[in-house]
């Protein structure tokens, strides 16, 4: 029934990659290099992963499984920030990016482990570490969206944001269009996929299971599980980013604070 | 105590002002690009950080909170932003009558903001400041892109309203005969220090 891929089989699908990366070099296209750099950090990422998921799903030890949930948020926060064009300044970036995804996916999971999934015990890692590592995956990108597109709409539209102030407007009133707007941003990709799951698109873990030899119908009601605690996560985590670097754009007299940002170039 | 009170008021590196302002009373201002006028207008909407005081009718900037101060001490910039579909979007109650009393003879309300030119947009920003019904009016170049009609019928509005309300107001301009005009005192800001303007000039 399932069928093991041997290296053989992975390189002929890297040298697609390489043609593609060939390919954009002769067009000058310019994403060859990041492209090799991501592919290679895929292969060595996973294997490793797969190697440490090993001897985690043998030990079944609620520390090292704590452990390893703290390094995946940590770097999933690191990679928010990494794409942000501007973020806010010292430790209030990393710490707003990775506490939004401490509710988004953390507490998410937790819940879920308890009250749906019921494994025993709740921390068994054969669970938690996948669930986890899916709803990072998924909301990291929804929260990088919605905080770019509110940094960078204020940053564009501050004369807008000061004639509102100007006008006797609140603070929160004031930059309330833009905050719905990077709501909307950080959403999109989820609804989106929820709306095409089944009929465009056939979600990843559920093909993975059905691959694997899992029944149809079990799998699809794990996909569902996942896509609702997804958009739950993502749009809990997308909130509490936007409610946090919108206070953090004023001060307490209510003026924008933009230097409370600093600018750095995003890929 | 006066009805609008500055007091060693300090910002970049402007300052200590000190200014006492009556109720209808217009005061005008002018000094060279960059001198801080803007700034000063600024500082008393509460948008620039500064120090020192400034108190409306015995009421401390500070407690009130931010934006209830910007309602009463309103600031018309240079430049006014519009960032609706139509003109009578930003407003709360549109009047014609006041619209007309700027100028405007049909009704605009329903105009799309893309169509407004520079001088329209001042006018109009006017208007909408005032819905707030605000105590000190803070006006920087409010007619540079108005022709002399239109500036006329601006200066009557202002000076209507200070009278009525009665409020007061800074009004910064170049137009040193302008001031003269519609102000009861003028003022000049040099390298950050504000001095009072000699006659003649």
């Amino acid at each position: 029934m399932f069928i093991k891929l041997t290296t053989f089989d992975l390189s002929l699908a890297a040298v697609l990659v390489v043609l593609l990366g060939v390919l954009s070099t002769y067009m000058k296209l310019g994403v060859a290099k990041q492209l090799y750099i991501a592919a290679l950090r895929t292969t060595i990422q996973l294997s490793l992963i797969g190697l440490v998921l090993k001897s985690l799903f043998e030990s079944t030890q609620p520390l090292f499984v704590l452990l390893i949930c703290f390094v995946m948020i940590s770097v999933a926060g690191w990679e928010i920030l990494s794409r942000q064009k501007r973020k806010l300044k010292g430790w209030w970036g990393f710490g707003v990016s990775t506490g939004s995804l401490f509710i988004s996916s953390f507490l998410i999971t937790v819940l879920c482990l308890f009250s749906v999934i019921q494994a025993d015990p709740w921390y068994s890692p054969q669970y938690a570490v996948p669930l986890l590592g899916m709803l990072l995956g998924n909301t990291m990108t929804g929260i990088a969206l919605g905080m770019d597109r509110l940094t960078q709409t204020a940053w564009q539209q501050r004369p807008v944001i000061e004639q509102r102030l100007m006008l006797g407007e609140s603070a929160h009133k004031a930059i309330s269009d833009i905050r719905s707007e990077a709501m909307r941003a950080g959403m999109i990709p989820i609804i989106n996929s929820m709306a095409a799951a089944g009929l465009v698109s056939l979600p990843g873990m559920m093909t993975g299971q059905i691959m694997a030899g899992a029944e149809p119908v079990e799998a699809v009601k794990y996909q569902i599980l996942i896509m609702f605690m997804i958009s739950a996560g993502t749009g809990f985590g997308v909130i509490s980013v936007l409610w946090l670097i919108s206070k953090r754009l004023f001060d307490d007299r209510e003026r924008l604070c933009f230097r409370r940002l600093l600018k750095q170039s995003a890929d | 105590m006066s009805f609008f009170n500055i007091q060693a008021l300090k910002y970049l590196d402007c300052g200590p002002i000190n200014l006492q302002i009556e109720a209808s009373e217009i005061i005008g201002l002018n000094g060279p690009s960059g001198s801080g006028k803007s700034r000063l207008l600024r500082s008393l909407a509460d948008l620039d950080e500064h120090t020192g005081s400034v108190i409306l009718k015995a009421t401390e900037q500070g407690s009130l909170k931010a934006h209830v101060w910007r309602t009463q001490v309103a600031l018309l910039s240079a430049e006014t932003y519009w960032w609706l579909d139509t003109v009578g979007e930003h407003f709360q109650s549109y009047s014609t009558e006041n619209a007309n009393a700027l100028g405007f003879e049909s009704d605009v309300s329903a105009w799309p903001v893309s169509r407004l030119s520079t001088g329209e947009k001042q006018r109009l920003g006017l208007l909408r400041l005032l819905e707030n019904e605000p105590d000190v009016l803070l006006l920087d170049e409010p007619t540079a892109n108005l022709d002399p009609e239109n500036e006329q019928l601006f200066e009557n509005y202002v000076m209507n309203y200070v009278h009525v309300k009665p409020a007061c107001a800074i009004w910064v301009s170049h137009d040193v005969e302008q001031l003269k005009r519609i102000s009861h005192r003028q003022y000049r800001i040099e390298k950050g220090q504000l001095l009072t303007q000699e006659k003649g000039i």
